[in-house]
């Protein structure tokens, strides 16, 4: 247990280039996954990122096995496997269980072709569960492009999203071209999922893009307020994941997932606590 | 031009003033069924126009018609001097009371700022000053202020109902598009909400197109009331078209309508009904 609080070790560590770039690394998509959350969770697509995840795994390990990049194929099938889910009717009666087969396929796919994958062990596991730091390091060029598209196209897009999002009736009724913003958003997500599959895993994307947002959610109704307050959450799970991975050498994604939720826990706890629930303190 | 033209003398509007709205032999069918056909109706700036009629009988799709969200089967229609289309900044619309989705992401005044801005590319970051003056000032006007700062989905019906009149009228419309605003509200909410959309729209000289199956809440307001019965219709004066005679030949079976107390009682209305109310609208 020593090892967990030896901060000489992290200290240490820090210096390294790799643990910057994982560092970096991390803090890129705790923005995206900050700014991206509170919509996903006013939308009700939590599920659907968990699918896009699973598939983003499996189109990782095909990537794997042959001998592309591993990124490439996690960021081809989250954004394919984003789009045809966006395309489903928002609340179809079936989308639940559409979602819930093609989730569990995937990962049975994905599960398939690691095995049949001959190299050694560390690449095949740490699609599932992280592996941000690793000496080869993540394709900061890719993160950094990625998150820079979802970061323009998302403010472009992000007032209509919004309002079909909370009020798809009223927003069909003034002309926001919702058949072409729900496909659109969708590939948003699939690419900012890509790159948590990338980082903290497969298994545990949902943590960082779902837990933060869904935490901002409980303790104000400011659109603003939550989307920056869910920024802050996703930069603290994924950062201080990171730091802390590092002296014991576990793995990330369990801290990661453990000090978000522990905020998620704190943020409905803090609203309990008030008398009228969400009375935001802030005006924006 | 010219029988529009004589409608809108005939209301009192000066010649060369263009309708808020302008249907000419509009008509509407799904597949075989035609809901309605040769509907010619001009609606004046700072009408109000009731739209009553039983389930089915196409009131829903006339409002989707003028929202454009619907295209006509034949004929042609204008709103507030352009094409009927979604997006027009010049139409406000009131849909029916029901529960939103993610409503706790956002506050009330965020449901009226989108109301004014929403459809609009980019976050919003200019003028915001300005966008906050406005929905203060709709958020005020309906009595909405005081709970502007909680989720939507803590709110009553009666209260999300406010504010989405709030939502309709921020942005200054020349026409309100009201699709049944007072299903599924009590009485009091009922009248308090009739009254908001009736005297906003007689200040600021809107034309309203106002679908209901309930005439008394409005009644008061109403310049005229377009009756559709299972293809047919009736357009008048409450007094010329909320009589047993027209309301027994609409339906074609005995209808009656009765005052009492101030309020039209309509007998018979019911059971005569309309066959097709499980096709055609949603």
């Amino acid at each position: 247990m020593g090892k967990l609080f030896d901060f000489g070790t992290t200290g240490e560590l820090l210096g390294f280039g790799f643990v910057q770039q994982a560092l970096l690394a991390g803090a890129l998509l705790g923005l995206v996954a900050g700014l991206i959350g509170p919509l996903i969770v006013a939308r009700g697509m939590a599920f659907s990122v968990h699918a896009t995840s699973e598939i983003a795994f499996a189109g990782g390990a095909a990537a794997l096995l042959a001998g592309i990049g591993v990124q490439y194929g996690a960021l081809g099938a989250a954004v394919l496997i984003a789009l045809a889910l966006g395309l489903l009717a928002r609340r179809g009666s079936e989308r639940d269980s559409v979602i819930g087969a093609v989730l569990s396929f995937g990962l049975g796919i994905g599960i398939l072709l690691l095995w049949l994958y001959p190299g050694r062990g560390s690449n095949k596991f740490g699609l599932l569960v992280g592996q941000i730091i690793s000496l080869e390091g993540p394709d900061l060029t890719l993160m950094i492009t990625c998150t820079l598209v979802v970061l323009v196209v998302l403010a472009l897009i992000y007032r209509p999203v919004l309002f079909s999002s909370v009020d798809p009736e009223m927003a069909t009724a003034r002309g926001v071209p919702t058949k072409l913003l729900n496909p659109l958003f969708a590939v948003l997500v699939g690419v900012a999922t890509s790159l948590g599959v990338q980082t903290v895993g497969a298994l545990l994307v949902v943590a960082l893009m779902i837990t933060p947002g869904a935490a901002a959610a409980r303790v104000s109704s400011s659109p603003l307020v939550t989307t920056v307050l869910a920024v802050i959450f996703a930069e603290v799970s994924m950062l201080g994941g990171i730091v802390l991975s590092l002296a014991p050498g576990a793995p990330v994604s369990a801290f990661v997932t453990t000090i978000s939720f522990l905020i998620y826990l704190g943020c409905r706890v803090f609203a309990r606590t008030r008398p009228q629930y969400a009375t935001p303190a802030i005006a924006t | 031009m010219t029988a529009a033209r004589e409608v809108g003398v005939a209301q009192g509007i000066p010649p060369g003033e263009p309708s808020a709205i302008e249907l000419r032999d509009a008509g509407l069918g799904f597949g075989k069924r035609t809901l309605w056909e040769g509907l010619n109706l001009s609606v004046a700036q700072g009408e109000f126009l009731v739209v009553l009629g039983p389930n089915g009988s196409g009131k829903t799709s006339l409002l989707r018609v003028l929202l454009g969200l619907q295209g006509l089967t034949g004929g042609s229609v204008s709103v507030a001097g352009g094409v009927a289309g979604a997006g027009n900044s010049h139409v406000g619309y009131v849909p029916q009371q029901k529960t939103l989705g993610g409503s706790y992401s956002v506050r009330g005044r965020d449901l009226v700022g989108l109301g004014l801005d929403g459809h609009r590319w980019g976050i919003g970051l200019r003028a915001r000053k300005e966008r906050r003056a406005k929905v203060e000032a709709a958020l005020a006007a309906v009595g909405a202020s005081e709970y502007a700062d909680r989720p939507i989905g803590a709110l009553s019906g009666g209260e999300q109902q406010r504010l989405r009149v709030a939502q309709a009228l921020v942005g200054e419309p020349d026409v309100l598009l009201c699709d049944e605003p007072l299903l599924s509200l009590d009485l009091a909410h009922q009248h308090s909400v009739s009254e908001l959309i009736g005297t906003a729209a007689r200040e600021s000289g809107a034309a309203v197109v106002f679908v209901t199956h309930e005439i008394n809440p409005v009644l008061k307001f109403a310049d005229r009331i377009l009756y559709l019965v299972d293809g047919r219709f009736r357009i008048g004066a409450p007094t010329e078209v909320m009589t047993t005679e027209t309301l027994t030949e609409l339906y074609r079976s005995p209808v009656e309508v009765l005052r009492v107390r101030e309020k039209l009682v309509v007998v018979g209305a019911d059971e005569a009904g309309c066959h097709h109310a499980e096709e055609g609208e949603d």
